[in-house]
């Protein structure tokens, strides 16, 4: 009785998650939230790139998706694409935009262009 | 940085977008969360895995975690191009205990919560609400009435949920754009009401 809708535990493919990162966790702090939109600098890719940091190169150099999104096309864990994005602004090759902002109060502005956007689409 | 690939490529973000904003549709398995989802969102929904460590005793060296075990949830998601400069994502978000850690991640940055109710199964439905308030995220509810099932009178509704008088109740069919926009809009204008 599965559903696409139901949140059972998937398998993350052939490779498990910590060999892909090497066995480094996440960062703590929210630099990469879900919806932070990242892509990668003009330059040319480095070389000798793991599998998974080419195909998100290969990914991000298209324009800006969110932390969420990169991780969806990837088909990678979000923790994974975290520790993948910290190389990358290590090695100042990540542009990233729309961090939310680190305190946990909803701001108003927000909210109201919000409304303002949602009525316009669908209104 | 590739502007003129990514305007012509509906994947990615428009290229002046300057802020994310981010809603979360809750509720209990098969409630319609996805379909909500895929019914408002701009690009084909996509799915998220967020790997959860449990405490464990036991040592588990072939996963390479010590004395950790570990699920994974996977969480589907869409978006929404608001204006030049804004785009909002709508995560499903599931409304299981078991799912906590999951849930310091979601609920932080979120605007509010959509908690999507299935009134043929109302009890389903308490311990998702139960959670959205334990992270003091905002809500309204949507009631997904799918018009075969028999009407529910909001009243009767917000009184078996135990709903607080100011939360909105919007019936909703998470298949028509419009309904499911139209709960977006009425969550979205509580939220405004909340924050004077």
């Amino acid at each position: 009785m599965t559903t696409p809708e139901e949140q059972e535990p998937v398998d993350t493919g052939l490779v498990r998650p910590y060999v892909i990162t090497n066995g480094r966790e996440p960062p703590e702090d929210d630099r990469f939230s879900m919806i932070t939109l990242v892509t990668v600098s003009d330059e040319e890719p480095p070389r000798l790139l793991d599998p998974e940091m080419r195909k998100l190169w290969d990914l991000c150099s298209g324009g800006f998706l969110s932390v969420a999104e990169v991780a969806g096309h990837l088909r990678l864990p979000v923790g994974v694409v975290r520790v993948l994005l910290t190389d990358l602004a290590e090695q100042g090759r990540l542009i990233t935009r729309a961090a939310p902002p680190p305190a946990e109060l909803v701001d108003r502005e927000i909210l109201e262009e919000v409304l303002y956007g949602l009525q316009a689409r669908f209104g | 940085m590739g502007s003129k690939l990514a305007s012509d490529n509906s994947t990615y973000v428009s290229e002046d977008v300057q802020k994310a904003a981010k809603i979360l549709v809750v509720g209990h398995f098969a409630v319609g969360k996805t379909t909500l989802i895929g019914t408002l969102s701009e690009i084909a929904p996509l799915r998220t895995e967020e790997t959860m460590t449990q405490a464990g005793s036991h040592i588990d060296d072939l996963k390479g975690v010590r004395g950790k075990t570990t699920t994974t949830v996977a969480m589907d998601f869409g978006r929404l191009t608001l204006s030049e400069k804004l785009v909002l994502y709508i995560f499903g978000t599931p409304g299981q205990q078991r799912f906590l850690q999951v849930w310091e991640d979601m609920s932080r940055g979120a605007l509010g919560a959509l908690i999507l109710v299935d009134p043929e199964r109302l009890e389903e439905s308490f311990p998702v609400i139960d959670l959205v308030e334990q992270y003091g995220l905002e809500y309204a509810i949507a009631v997904n009435q799918f018009d075969d099932h028999r009407q529910h009178p909001a009243e009767e509704l917000r009184e078996a949920l135990d709903l607080l008088p100011h939360t909105p109740v919007v019936t909703c069919d998470a298949r028509d754009r419009k309904s499911s926009a139209n709960a977006l809009i009425t969550l979205v204008r509580y939220l405004l009401n909340r924050h004077p």
